[in-house]
């Protein structure tokens, strides 16, 4: 599955900081900590990311070989394509203060 | 109950240590402290299996990428690149950086479990490396959910019967820093680096191996540019074969002092003595021997470098070289500091399963003796084991420090390994030193208990008979006026002797003589008295007639010749008649 969220609308400066974000988040199949992982994220974009970047949603289970690229071992991992450099985030997401650290993001969210 | 399958890792010699290699479909630790060659051994697993058990593999590393495994592994001769073109390996390089992970909640190593999945299916791998699997223990915090994962992760490898090394690095006090060897329980293999003496030996130990009987030993191993090899343990049983056939040992008198026909083969050949006392050169008619009798011979030279150990063979007649060119000489040198004993053992191995030889020399055997006799004894013990398994005739040389009785005592603790113990010394007498040579020993043979004087020269070895007698033992240039002045006695005595006898047939001859004079005369005189007797007769016989004359006469006309006597004699002959 890959599934395509987000738009990538205004490549100006949406959310205030000039940011766009390219993220892929890796998944094990309808495994409850993917699937955890997925619906976390997807609020989390919703509340900090306005629209501003691009997910892309690999499942391993079915395109394995798409898991040496980004060096994936654990399962889920979110990661941050865009901008460099590479960031990753894993486990299930339900800490968003940590994601927004995960994402180098939180300075400029405070900031917000 | 069905037994524990192996894999053989087609490893020299490590198949033999654990009797068949690695538990086939399980997973097997091997752990060491850094550079102690855990990744060597696990990659030749995974590159003998594809290339000789046709059993294609995957080595994951977490340590090193696919391309510096490559190059790493390159100089063992092991090219992972072209395998892996081949469809017989897949390099797998996980990367661990904990500097750009964040951790947000709960995970697993499920990508781990995809990604080894996934390489395993595209080549239908059959051995799985994982070097060095604890790697995992930086990048990761949850060390609970680690556990449980490695854990998983081998229930995994066996549920798939994937025959897996995992390397792991050796922890304080522990085989390993994360103890995975608790949950790897079949088979664990401790490999070790030691520098004692500024020598350095790796040794290997098989510390746990279920339900199989191994060999728990430390055993020496060794990395070169053909890969691992182990030295395999003695074997515990003398059960191998004897050979009842004699070889040359290359010089005739030496020969002869072994009932003419020289060593068994399959024997240990042990010459000690001093220095200076012909042991290399009785080493060099042995190597030379073996070539001339179309076999090969492994020539080991601690002392001297095969160039020069050639160049002075000539000087006794042997040209070696001629045999080298042709391949059936081996020779090889290398300086005893080089390696500790086990090094040195382990390169004789390598050479012997290379060369194939039917004779191994070494010489001398003593430059090895670094650490005590002890040492000495259990790899000489562990060397002539090899050798005999494998009918190969051993020559080795041992250098004696003194020159007295000492000298046999100190060998003792090797003497009961050798065979034939052939003894050399020197004999100083009148101001030289000449050297000597005996058969302290050999077994299974009437030997000589001669001692027999070593001579060289450029037609090669000769062993005189020494000078025995008027209570003395001569060598050298005592033996040889000994025997001269013995020489001109006896010719003296012979002349005598000769002497006599002439004069003996000379009186013979006389005599001899003397009778045919005798025999001489008594012919003349009896032909004399049959001369006399015949003038008598003819004398008589005219007289006779002159007096039948006067007769007749008288007959006819008186006495008118005047002749007398007629009838006396006449009468006389009648007589006679």
């Amino acid at each position: 599955m890959r599934a395509r969220t987000g738009v990538r609308s205004k490549k100006s400066s949406a959310n205030g900081n000039g940011r766009y974000l390219e993220l892929r988040l890796y998944v094990a199949g309808q495994s409850p900590k993917s699937l955890a992982a997925l619906a976390n994220l997807k609020k989390f974009c919703a509340e900090h990311l306005d629209g501003q970047y691009e997910l892309q949603v690999i499942d391993l289970v079915k395109t394995p070989q798409l898991a040496q690229n980004d060096q994936i071992l654990a399962i889920p991992t979110l990661v941050r394509k865009l901008p460099v450099p590479i960031r990753k985030i894993i486990g299930d997401l339900s800490d968003s203060a940590r994601v927004l650290v995960g994402l180098d993001l939180r300075d400029k969210a405070g900031a917000e | 109950m069905k037994r524990l399958d192996k894999s053989p890792t087609g490893i020299a010699g490590f198949d033999e240590l654990t009797s068949g290699g690695v538990p086939k479909g399980r997973p097997t630790i091997v752990c060491g402290g850094p550079g102690c060659g855990k990744t060597m051994l696990a990659v030749e697993f995974l590159v003998r299996g594809a290339t000789e058990f046709n059993e294609p593999g995957v080595l994951m590393t977490f340590e090193e990428t696919s391309e510096e495994m490559s190059k790493n592994v390159a100089s063992l001769g092991f090219d992972l690149q072209k395998l892996a073109a081949k469809k017989k390996l897949v390099l797998e390089y996980v990367r661990i950086e904990p500097a750009e992970i964040q951790e947000t909640g709960e995970y697993d190593l499920e990508g781990l479990f995809i990604r080894l999945q996934h390489a395993v299916k595209t080549i239908g791998a059959k051995r799985v490396v994982l070097d060095t699997l604890e790697a995992i223990f930086s990048g990761f915090s949850n060390t609970g959910m680690l556990r449980a994962e490695i854990r998983r992760l081998f229930r995994w490898l066996k549920d798939r019967g994937l025959t897996t090394v995992v390397t792991a690095e050796k922890g304080e006090g522990t085989l390993t820093r994360y103890g995975l060897e608790e949950y790897v329980s079949d088979c664990v293999i401790f490999l070790d680096h030691r520098v004692t003496d500024q020598i350095s030996t790796r040794r290997m130990r098989v510390v746990k191996y279920r339900g199989a009987s191994h060999i728990a030993d430390e055993v020496p191993f060794l990395i070169d540019e053909r890969g691992f090899s182990v030295l395999p343990s003695s074997s515990m049983k003398l059960d191998h074969e004897v050979s009842n056939e004699r070889i040359s040992s290359g010089v005739k008198d030496l020969d002869d002092m072994l009932e003419g026909k020289g060593f068994y083969r399959g024997s240990s050949v042990f010459v000690s003595g001093t220095a200076g006392s012909g042991k290399s050169s009785l080493a060099a008619q042995f190597a030379r021997q073996t070539c001339r009798d179309g076999e090969r011979c492994l020539y080991v030279a601690l002392e001297e470098s095969p160039a020069q150990a050639m160049r002075n063979m000539r000087s006794i007649g042997v040209d070696l070289e001629k045999h080298v060119r042709k391949g059936l000489l081996r020779f090889e040198a290398w300086r005893p500091t080089q390696s500790g004993l086990e090094m040195h053992l382990l390169h004789i191995h390598k050479l012997v399963e290379q060369h194939k030889p039917s004779t191994v020399i070494i010489d001398p055997l003593t430059s090895l003796m670094t650490g005590g006799t002890d040492q000495l004894h259990s790899m000489l013990m562990r060397l002539i084991d090899f050798l005999k398994t494998q009918q190969i005739t051993g020559f080795f040389t041992a250098l004696t420090a003194g020159r007295n009785k000492e000298i046999e005592e100190t060998d003792v603790g090797i003497s009961s390994l050798i065979d034939t113990w052939i003894f050399a010394r020197d004999v100083e007498l009148n101001g030289e030193r000449n050297r000597c040579i005996h058969v302290l020993k050999s077994r299974g043979m009437a030997n000589s208990n001669q001692i027999r004087e070593f001579l060289m020269s450029k037609e090669g070895i000769r062993l005189l008979p020494v000078y025995v007698g008027n209570g003395a033992v001569l060598t050298g240039s005592a033996r040889i006026s000994q025997e001269a002045r013995e020489r001109a006695e006896n010719l003296q005595r012979e002349q005598t002797a000769e002497e006599q006898q002439r004069t003996l047939s000379v009186s013979g001859k006389r005599k001899a003589l003397e009778a045919q004079i005798a025999a001489l005369r008594l012919e003349y005189a009896q032909e004399e008295a049959r001369a006399t007797l015949v003038k008598r007769q003819d004398e008589r016989r005219e007289r006779e007639l002159s007096e039948d004359m006067l007769e007749i006469e008288s007959f006819r006309g008186g006495a008118r010749r005047g002749k007398s006597g007629g009838r006396n004699g006449r009468v006389g002959v009648e007589h006679e008649s």
